[in-house]
């Protein structure tokens, strides 16, 4: 109960930084519509199997879900600034309420990402289907990896430094280990099983699974991502517990 | 008369510093008690300690009989606090801002509504519940803070340096606020503002080096340090560590 009512407060936040708002939401799609105009222009057969668009829109989309970290970090180290954090460490808020309360108002934004990402998709080829409401579903989990790994850094970091960790670091080091823009199995070695052992290019091969209907693909990759989601999730909430006893 | 807060041998250490020692304390219920010190005396960190927002190295405190060591929960559930600088969030409504404080300490939508009308109508904050707190003056703002911290209808409260920054007119007007709220419940002010200490508050703890040097009415401190002027008795007693 405390949890929601702190979460709907977090809401009112998100939704009255309207460029945060836009930017989440724009940016995947300025993306998605850039690269399927450069497949478009590449004869058919040249060009990487990896950007047409049933394989591209999943990826995007996932992409795009990467920045919810920033958003979150942000959101957490923020008020970690503001004496308003002190009135909320003294209130009866216990950390799983804090966690909580900070990503539950990511969820509506992952949605919203998700449905104008594939709607966007669909005027550059992709077909509709039940399927795309299935990877709509399947990015929940996946979203949930990046706002927890956004409110550990948040937790841990200032302001100024989540900016750096969260907006440059983790999105391209998830964008390089998700086989978004390359496979990682053509580079090998220790770089694809590190891509392995991470949540990301699971996340994207179970999206990617979702929108082309192959079931029986999803869940063994999901079954990673929920995983991180829950651990990282429990991690954010043993830190946060530290971060206020020390305080 | 009944103890609200009784600290035991309270003592916090940070690494190689003692912010506070020992420190034996006795507030009544109803009891408007201003600590007063110069920086770094340990005031903040007396009040952290009481409010559970930071452990202590050793000894104990109780709140309204509550230990702040094993019953911290207790004892957020009973007592609020505006901290030094302006709590409020920004992008809320000062409606909003009071509703959100009163759901986060248990009650449902209407309760909180209500208890925000109340306090709307107290405070005279009609005109602007609907605006965002950020829009609003600092001196609103600092009403704003207090306010949230009683729409939880405190059994204790901790004011920590509540007119700090504000201009001679909004700090007349929060003295008003505070001198409204006597009796109604224990209050813990800190300030470094002696003449709001001596107008306000029954008694007056002066703390100094993470000790409490004396304690009393501003008159019994005066007559402590031998002197009329209460400023003066703090510079003796702050400054000399009179006991």
């Amino acid at each position: 109960m405390r949890a929601l009512t702190f979460a709907s407060r977090n809401t009112k936040e998100i939704l009255r930084d309207i460029l945060t708002l836009i930017f989440g939401v724009a940016f995947p799609i300025v993306l998605l519509i850039l690269l399927s105009m450069i497949n478009k222009s590449i004869p058919v057969g040249y060009g990487p199997d990896l950007f047409h668009i049933e394989k591209l829109a999943p990826g995007i989309t996932v992409f795009g879900l990467s920045f919810l970290s920033l958003f979150s970090s942000m959101l957490i180290a923020k008020d970690r600034t503001t004496s308003f954090v002190l009135r909320l460490f003294t209130s009866p808020l216990k950390p799983a309420d804090f966690i909580l309360g900070y990503t539950l108002p990511m969820l509506p934004m992952v949605l919203l990402q998700s449905v104008v990402c594939y709607l966007a998709a669909m005027i550059f080829g992709l077909r509709f289907s039940a399927n795309i409401l299935l990877a709509v579903v399947v990015n929940i989990p996946i979203a949930v990896v990046f706002i927890a790994l956004g409110l550990l850094f948040g937790t841990i970091l200032n302001e100024k430094a989540v900016g750096g960790v969260c907006g440059a670091l983790l999105t391209n080091l998830s964008a390089w280990f998700s086989n978004i823009w390359f496979d990682t199995a053509m580079v090998g070695g220790v770089f694809k099983k590190l891509a392995d052992l991470l949540p990301f290019s699971h996340a994207v091969n179970a999206a990617r699974a979702a929108v082309a209907g192959d079931f029986s693909a999803i869940l063994p990759d999901l079954w990673w991502v929920i995983g991180y989601a829950v651990v990282l999730l429990c991690t954010a909430v043993a830190v946060f517990a530290v971060k206020l006893k020390k305080n | 008369m009944m103890e609200a807060i009784r600290t035991y041998d309270l003592h916090k250490r940070y690494r190689d510093k003692t912010a506070v020692r020992s420190l034996n304390l006795t507030v009544h219920q109803g009891e408007l008690y201003g600590l007063l010190g110069v920086n770094g005396a340990g005031k903040s960190t007396t009040i952290k300690m009481l409010s559970c927002l930071t452990r202590p190295t050793s000894g104990d405190a109780e709140v309204m009989g509550h230990s702040v060591v094993s019953e911290s929960e207790k004892v957020k559930s009973i007592m609020n606090v505006s901290p030094q600088e302006t709590a409020v969030a920004a992008k809320l409504s000062v409606r909003e801002n009071l509703e959100f404080i009163a759901r986060i300490y248990g009650a449902d939508k209407k309760t909180a509504r209500e208890k925000a009308d109340s306090i709307i109508r107290e405070f005279s904050f009609e005109e602007i519940q609907k605006s965002r707190a950020a829009t609003l003056s600092g001196g609103w703002q600092r009403r704003l803070s207090i306010a949230m911290a009683l729409i939880t209808e405190p059994q204790v409260l901790f004011l920590d340096e509540p007119t700090l920054g504000l201009d001679v007119l909004a700090r007349r007007e929060l003295w008003k606020v505070i001198e409204g709220l006597k009796g109604k419940m224990t209050i813990i002010l800190t300030t470094h503002y002696l003449e709001e200490a001596e107008s306000l508050c029954d008694r007056i703890g002066i703390m100094a080096h993470g000790e409490l040097c004396a304690e009393g009415t501003a008159a019994e401190l005066k007559e402590k340090a031998g002197t009329d002027d209460f400023e003066e008795a703090f510079i003796r007693i702050a400054g000399e560590g009179v006991k």
